[in-house]
């Protein structure tokens, strides 16, 4: 059973990050130098929901033959760096892991 | 038409192009909510409490894995941090406005609405432009509201076998495929991914997410560093 209150909790923490800075900077305080740390945030953050969630199977083991979520997400990596298409990128991976699922 | 609301309607019209990915995004939630086991009223409480789909999702990833609540809580607080620098960029824009705005702007701040203003903002040079954030925003609101809506009605009906949480990993790709081209970024893409992965069992509490996010930012910072000093 999911808590109400750590739901309020976690809204409070996203609330305050995007209040944060708002609410205190005057001007530009920022450098360009943490400009810069922080333009990596997403790239620290998404892949340790990524890699774990094609690597790994609900126990937490480790599967890497014939993982059909390893192919699904390669083919997802090519079609978005070719596209730039969020949805395209979503997209060509649900369905290269369904035609891989259903089809061997 | 005032000027604030014709910059609120141009807020409107340049995200929603946007919107597109997010209404499989929110579907995807909704659905992913309910498989779970969460009840439609506290799916529902998640998107206007929370509203920010990488912190539901994580939320959700990380309840379903067992993880504690702090874990949970600090994972979200990770996740978020990049709305620091979202807030930093408004706040030279915003720094005239009452509180009462400054709260209404800040909880519509989103990764879309961003993008979209922070484009607006170098191009315009009225004074009320910061409105244009509150337009997007609200778009996404409204977007993410109703697909979350639909996601709890769906999640009833979608069998399991589809495997739809696979869609979870590929929404992060899909949001990371601008980084794919940067050597840099793409080094703290693995790292972090590895760590996550071989600490999934290791690191207790659940807390693989925000380790791997921590030491993949540190590690940003000493690649960054190098290359400012080979740059001079």
């Amino acid at each position: 059973m999911v808590d109400l209150s750590l739901i309020i909790y976690c809204g409070l923490v996203t609330f305050f990050s995007r209040y944060l800075m708002i609410a205190i900077l005057k001007k530009e305080m920022f450098t360009d130098r943490i400009r810069e740390v922080l333009s990596f945030v997403p790239s620290a953050i998404f892949p340790a929901i990524i890699f774990p969630a094609i690597f790994l199977d609900n126990t937490g083991m480790f599967v890497f033959d014939s993982n059909p979520k390893i192919y699904a997400a390669a083919v997802a990596v090519l079609f978005g760096l070719i596209t730039k298409n969020v949805i395209v990128t979503i997209f060509s991976g649900l369905t290269s892991y369904w035609l891989i699922i259903y089809m061997f | 038409m005032s000027n604030k609301s014709n910059i609120f309607v141009k807020g409107i019209v340049d995200v929603s192009p946007l919107m597109i990915p997010v209404v499989p995004f929110g579907i995807i939630f909704g659905v992913l909510a309910i498989d779970l086991g969460l009840s439609p009223a506290t799916t529902m409480a998640m998107s206007i409490i929370i509203f920010g789909g990488a912190s539901q999702i994580v939320f959700l990833q990380l309840f379903s894995a067992g993880a504690s609540s702090l874990v949970i809580l600090s994972s979200v607080g990770a996740v978020n941090s990049r709305h620091l620098l979202y807030g930093a960029v408004l706040s030279e824009h915003t720094s005239d406005l009452k509180m009462t705005w400054k709260i209404i702007i800040s909880y519509f701040l989103v990764d879309q609405s961003f993008a979209v203003t922070n484009k607006y903002l170098k191009q315009s040079s009225d004074k009320d432009k910061v409105f244009h954030s509150f337009g997007a925003g609200v778009t996404c609101w409204m977007i993410w509201q109703t697909t979350t809506l639909i996601g709890i009605f769906l999640g009833s009906i979608i069998p399991e076998e589809l495997g739809l949480s696979f869609a979870v990993p590929l929404t992060f790709i899909a949001l990371l495929v601008d980084d794919l081209r940067k050597l840099l970024n793409v080094i703290v893409i693995i790292i972090s991914g590895l760590i996550a992965t071989f600490g999934y069992e290791i690191i207790p509490f659940k807390a693989y997410v925000i380790v791997a996010a921590v030491i993949g930012l540190l590690l940003a910072m000493i690649l960054t560093k190098f290359k400012v000093f080979r740059n001079g």
